[in-house]
Formats: C-alpha cells, sequence, structure tokens
C-alpha cells in the first residue's frame, strides 16, 4: 500500500474517531453527564481532516466553540478530551475548562474558544511567532460562518497580509450563525471577497468532500511555507446538530438536514464511497475502521466516568503562574 | 557608587533595551513605536537596534494587534504591547479579559501568556475624556491578570523587568504626567518584584496610601504636613494585583489612620477596594473612619478650570489628612 492511501485511511480513521466522539457526546448530554454549552462538529469532519492533513507537528491551530473535531484531527486524546467534557480531574484542562475550551499546547493547539471569532487573532499572533523564529510553521485559524462577521478579522487579515504572516484561516461555512441562517448577517453572499482587498481573495472549496479540502489546504500551506503570507479557504458545509446541543432547531428549514445527511452529502459516507471506488479499501475494511473508532471512544467514555472529579481544593489553583 | 538621576520615560526605555538584549523573544508592538519612537518616545529607537520584527509600528487595530501578542505569548514569544492610551485599551477588552486573563485557568495550567501590555493613564493635561481615564479598576476586577502602577523612575525600570520576565499577562499602567519626572536609577541589573509595596516615607501619624501619580501628590503633601506636625506614612503598593496587604496592614497598625488616594472614579474604584481590604484586616486598629480621595464620578473635562477639580491633588490630600486631626 502506497503512502499516499495510508495517508487517506488514516484520514477516513480520524472522520470516524470525530463522529463518534460527538455521537457520544450527545448522548452523555442528554443524560445530563455532559453539561453546559457543548456544540457538536458532525457533518463538518472532512474540513478538520482535511486541513490537519496538510499540516506537520509543530504546525499551529486555533479552534472554535464547536472544536472537538479539530482537536482530534490533530491528535488530541479522545480520553483527555471525554475526561474534560465530563468535568473530570483528568481532563486536558483538570475540569475547569470543558468543551469550549480544550487546548493542547504540546499538540499546537492553542485552545477551542468560547467568544465567536475569539482565536482568529490568536491564530495571527502565533502565525507572528512562526515568522518571527522563521522556523518554517504556519498556522491554520478555524472560524465559522458566524465568526467572519467580526471585525477584528479585518484588523488582523490587514496586518497577515501586511507582514505575510504564514497563516491560513479556514472559514467552515455550515450556514448557521447561533441560532439563525447565517446568510441573513452577510451583505454579499460570496465569502470569497471578504479578504479580496488585502490581496488574498478567499478560495471556496466543497467542506464536504476531504480530498478536495486537502487540496485546496495543501496549496495554501505551501505558499504559507514559503513566505508568501495569508489565505483565506471557505469550505462549504452544513450544520448537523443544532448551535448547542439541545438547540429546539425551530428556525431550520423542513427537509434541508435530511439531504445533508444522505450518501452524496455526508463526508463520511462520500470518502468511503471514494475509498471503495478506488479500491484503496474494501467496504469490510472500512466498516471494520469505523468499529473500531467507536471502540477508541467507548474507552474514552469508560475512562472519564471512571475518573475522579477534580478535588475542591484545586479551585483557586492555576489562576496565575507561580514564578 | 551614587545612581545616576534619569526621567521615567528613561527608566522605560532602559528596561526595554536590556530584556530584548537579553532575550531574543521579547519585542514590542503597538502604535508608533517603532519608525516614531512611541508616543512618549519609551521605545525610541529600539527598530533601529533590534529590527523591524522587533519594535514593530502597527495599523490602528488595537484589538487586532495587542490579540496578535496574545497569540505570539501563547506560541512561545515575550510580547510587550503598547496602547497608546488606557483608553483605548476598551477596544482589546476580549482579548485581554477573555483570552490573555483567562488561558492559563481554562487550560487546566498549562496555557502560558507571558505578555505585557504597556500603556499610560491619567488626567492633567487637557486631552478631554477619551485620553485622561484611570481604568486600572477594568483590570484588576478580572482574576487571572497582573496590574502594576509604578510611581518613580526606579521602580517603573525595576518592574518593567519583571514583568517582561513573568509568565502572566500583565497591565502595566504609566501615568502620562509621570514620563518627564526624574529620579535615581542605579547604573546596571536591578529588578523590583512583583507583589511588593514600598513605604516610599516613614511617619508615625497617618498612613497614605497611594497609587501612580499619586503617590508624588502624597509626598508633597506629606512635606507640607511635616511642619505641622503630622508625620505622614506613604505607602506606594507598585502592584495593585496582587497586593502587598502586609505592607498596607503594618503601616496601619502602626498609624492608626488611613487615606486612600488613587485617580480611578469613586464608584467601584481601586480605593473602593482598599477600604474594604483594610476593614476586613485592620479594623481593630483604625482610631478613625477610613478615608478616600478618588477622582469625581464624571468623564474628564477638558477646561483646566473644571479638570483639576475632577481628580485628586496635593492640596485635596492636605485638607484630608488634617481632617483626620481636627475632630
Amino acid at each position: 500500500m502506497d503512502t499516499k492511501d495510508q495517508k487517506y485511511i488514516e484520514m477516513f480513521r480520524q472522520m470516524h474517531l470525530i463522529r463518534a466522539f460527538e455521537e457520544q457526546t450527545v448522548k452523555l448530554y442528554m443524560k445530563n453527564i455532559v453539561k453546559g454549552s457543548t456544540h457538536v462538529y458532525v457533518g463538518q469532519e472532512a474540513i478538520a481532516v482535511g486541513v490537519s492533513a496538510a499540516l506537520i507537528p509543530g504546525d499551529y491551530i486555533t479552534s472554535t466553540h464547536r472544536g472537538h473535531g479539530h482537536c482530534l484531527a490533530r491528535g488530541g486524546d479522545p480520553n483527555k478530551m471525554m475526561a474534560e467534557l465530563m468535568g473530570r480531574a483528568t481532563g486536558y484542562c483538570k475540569g475547569k475548562g470543558g468543551s469550549m475550551h480544550i487546548a493542547d499546547l504540546d499538540l499546537g493547539i492553542l485552545g477551542a474558544n468560547g467568544i465567536v471569532g475569539g482565536g482568529i487573532s490568536l491564530a495571527t499572533g502565533a502565525a507572528y511567532a512562526c515568522k518571527y523564529r522563521n522556523d518554517g510553521h504556519v498556522t491554520v485559524c478555524f472560524f465559522g460562518d458566524g465568526g467572519i462577521n467580526q471585525g477584528v478579522f479585518y484588523e488582523v487579515a490587514n496586518m497577515a497580509a501586511m507582514w505575510k504572516l504564514p497563516i491560513i484561516y479556514v472559514c467552515e461555512r455550515n450556514q448557521f450563525q447561533e441560532f439563525g441562517y447565517s446568510e441573513w448577517y452577510y451583505a454579499d453572499q460570496d465569502l470569497t471577497k471578504r479578504t479580496e482587498p488585502f490581496g488574498f481573495k478567499g478560495i471556496e472549496v466543497d467542506g464536504n468532500d476531504v480530498l478536495a479540502v486537502y487540496t485546496v489546504a495543501d496549496q495554501c500551506v505551501q505558499k504559507a511555507r514559503s513566505g508568501d503570507g495569508p489565505s483565506l479557504i471557505i469550505a462549504n458545509t452544513y450544520r448537523i446538530y443544532g448551535h448547542t446541543v439541545g438547540d429546539p432547531l425551530t428556525y431550520r428549514r423542513p427537509g434541508e438536514v435530511e439531504v445533508w445527511k444522505d450518501e452524496n452529502h455526508d463526508p463520511i459516507l462520500r470518502f468511503k464511497k471514494y475509498l471503495i471506488r478506488e479500491e484503496i479499501l474494501p467496504e469490510h475494511e472500512c466498516d471494520a475502521i469505523q468499529k473500531s473508532a467507536a471502540q477508541v471512544i467507548e474507552q474514552a467514555v469508560e475512562f472519564a466516568i471512571n475518573s475522579p472529579m477534580p478535588d475542591p481544593t484545586t479551585l483557586l489553583e492555576d489562576i496565575y503562574v507561580k514564578e | 557608587m551614587t545612581d545616576r538621576i534619569i526621567e521615567f520615560r528613561e527608566a522605560l526605555y532602559e528596561a526595554m533595551d536590556e530584556e530584548m538584549a537579553r532575550d531574543p523573544n521579547v519585542f514590542t508592538m503597538g502604535e508608533d513605536v517603532g519608525r516614531y519612537g512611541g508616543v512618549m518616545k519609551v521605545t525610541r529607537d529600539l527598530d533601529k537596534k533590534y529590527g523591524q520584527w522587533r519594535s514593530v509600528d502597527t495599523p490602528i487595530s488595537e484589538e487586532g494587534f495587542t490579540g496578535i501578542g496574545v497569540g505570539a505569548a501563547l506560541a512561545g514569544l515575550r510580547p510587550v504591547i503598547e496602547i497608546m492610551y488606557i483608553d483605548f485599551a476598551t477596544l482589546a477588552m476580549d482579548v485581554i479579559v477573555n483570552q490573555a486573563a483567562k488561558a492559563c485557568y481554562m487550560f487546566g495550567g498549562k496555557a502560558r501568556v507571558p505578555i505585557v501590555i504597556r500603556t499610560h493613564g491619567g488626567a492633567g493635561r487637557a486631552n478631554a475624556a477619551q485620553h485622561s481615564q484611570s481604568l486600572e479598576a477594568w483590570f484588576t476586577h478580572v482574576p487571572g491578570l497582573i496590574t502594576i502602577m509604578p510611581s518613580t523612575p526606579y521602580d517603573a525600570k525595576g518592574l518593567l523587568k519583571s514583568a517582561i520576565r513573568n509568565d502572566n499577562p500583565i497591565i502595566f499602567i504609566e501615568d502620562k504626567i509621570l514620563y518627564n519626572t526624574k529620579g535615581p536609577v542605579p547604573e546596571g541589573e536591578y529588578l523590583v518584584p512583583i507583589g511588593k509595596a514600598d513605604v516610599k516615607r516613614a511617619g508615625k501619624d497617618l498612613t497614605i496610601v497611594a497609587t501612580s501619580r499619586m503617590v508624588l501628590y502624597a509626598l508633597n503633601a506629606a512635606e507640607k504636613l511635616a511642619q505641622e506636625g503630622i508625620e505622614v506614612e506613604v505607602v506606594d503598593p507598585r502592584t495593585l494585583v496582587p497586593l502587598d496587604m502586609d505592607t498596607l496592614a503594618e503601616s496601619v497598625k502602626k498609624t492608626h489612620r488611613l487615606l486612600i488616594v488613587n485617580e480611578g472614579v469613586r464608584t467601584c474604584g481601586y480605593a473602593a477596594e482598599l477600604m474594604a481590604r483594610a476593614y476586613e484586616t485592620v479594623f481593630d486598629y483604625l482610631d478613625a473612619p477610613v478615608v478616600r480621595l478618588t477622582s469625581e464620578d464624571v468623564p474628564i473635562p477638558y477646561s483646566s478650570a473644571l479638570e483639576f477639580e475632577a481628580f485628586p491633588s496635593e492640596q485635596k490630600i492636605i485638607q484630608a489628612a488634617r481632617s483626620f486631626f481636627a475632630r
């Protein structure tokens, strides 16, 4: 098997890992084991996985409130993630962050973010650090079609272009911003124009086609690594669940979600079809990967459930770095 | 060795210069900090000495460049971000309050945000309502931030150097009137510890706790009060958070009287916090109610006839001090 095929199979496995993680998350939320504001990534797996496939260790990402997929795609530990969602001491943040604040600094994951668009300037700063050190690394900034309306994006897009920073802005256009359609809030529906004045027009891609995402991301990453500055990718996709788990979705058009879940739209089913058609992986092995991914997540749930809650005496720890 | 007498601005410049020479990860960024040398000339020629990537001119995009600083800090650099006036920090509050201040805790103690945000506040130069505020309480109200307000060139240099080496996000508030003031600063390396108050003048009758420029007013007032036989002890917290309450308490235990002087407005100001802490810790030692002098609850006006009425002055401090002994 060649390395390309191996890479594709790994991408397929990651997509299943994310899907399984999110399906468990929804179940656990319904049981009130996972609490608070929890946002799942179902239907958008191709974007995190396709973009991450273009990255190498040492690159940075910033993520969003819908960030589990980005973390898993960059190699985040499902056990520590699930434990964090359950508020356990063994979680990534010792139970202090929860779903919206998972970070793994060692993996270059500079954090999910509870503020829509909150990671955009931070990512640009990480890209500044890459440029400053001239180490060939890049930063990917994930945000959504709500985040693209935050003013700070235009402040830092300007600076990223001025300074030719190695950053790839990835707007996951899942068609919603919080509890409504994002299209209601655009004066012009063509989001690729948003960065055109800064000299880097956005590139639109089918965000449910993992290989298309990978191809575009790879081009943008290469551009960044060679010192040619920022890119914007508009990855079109669809948010299968609500804004948060438990969103009644009263605003969603009838019949729409069913279409996006069918085999011509769902990013995992589409990739599976591709892998079978191209004889990269037979169907039974595709299914085996799905099963093993599900098992990994079941084990993560077990790990989390069996982990202790944080000791109340840790409440006031970690507010400051002790010098 | 005798100390040199240098300006506050020069002391800050030396701190920047020395720390940039010492650590290649230290850089500074902000409006006009490079080519122009900073609105208060603190970053003077750092761009020429260290290059344009280490003393960086930015567009007028406070949220953007402060956020870039926070992100660069998360990625291992040690940025010193200059926000030209503290009034403009309001544009960057998300990245300061929601991002920088919370990253360490929110991410379970693993994140480091070693950023210093240098800015200046204070009234008295006819800059009116949007360039004269004392917003320190906005930052002391946010767990995760360290807030520093030096009053002398010596403290300014030593504290800025400590701040740059510290791994926490720090708001370093200078005072626009202080840049031209002079004081002794030794040759060579020294640090002033964060979280340690300084007794600027010893006295037995009354403790004045003052911050930033108010320390100078308090010292001048103390000089005049001494002629009336009132021996004032002036304590400068230097860092507002973390606060060295022990030094403040020790002073009050000795003098039994406390006057607080802070330029922030009265309502929910830092003076209110000092007052509350004094009552919590040294109530039994007090011979009189604590008095606070603050700015009035008013936007800072332009006309000097009005402006100088808005914030505490040497004369107001003298009057307030006398009132302790007139009863």
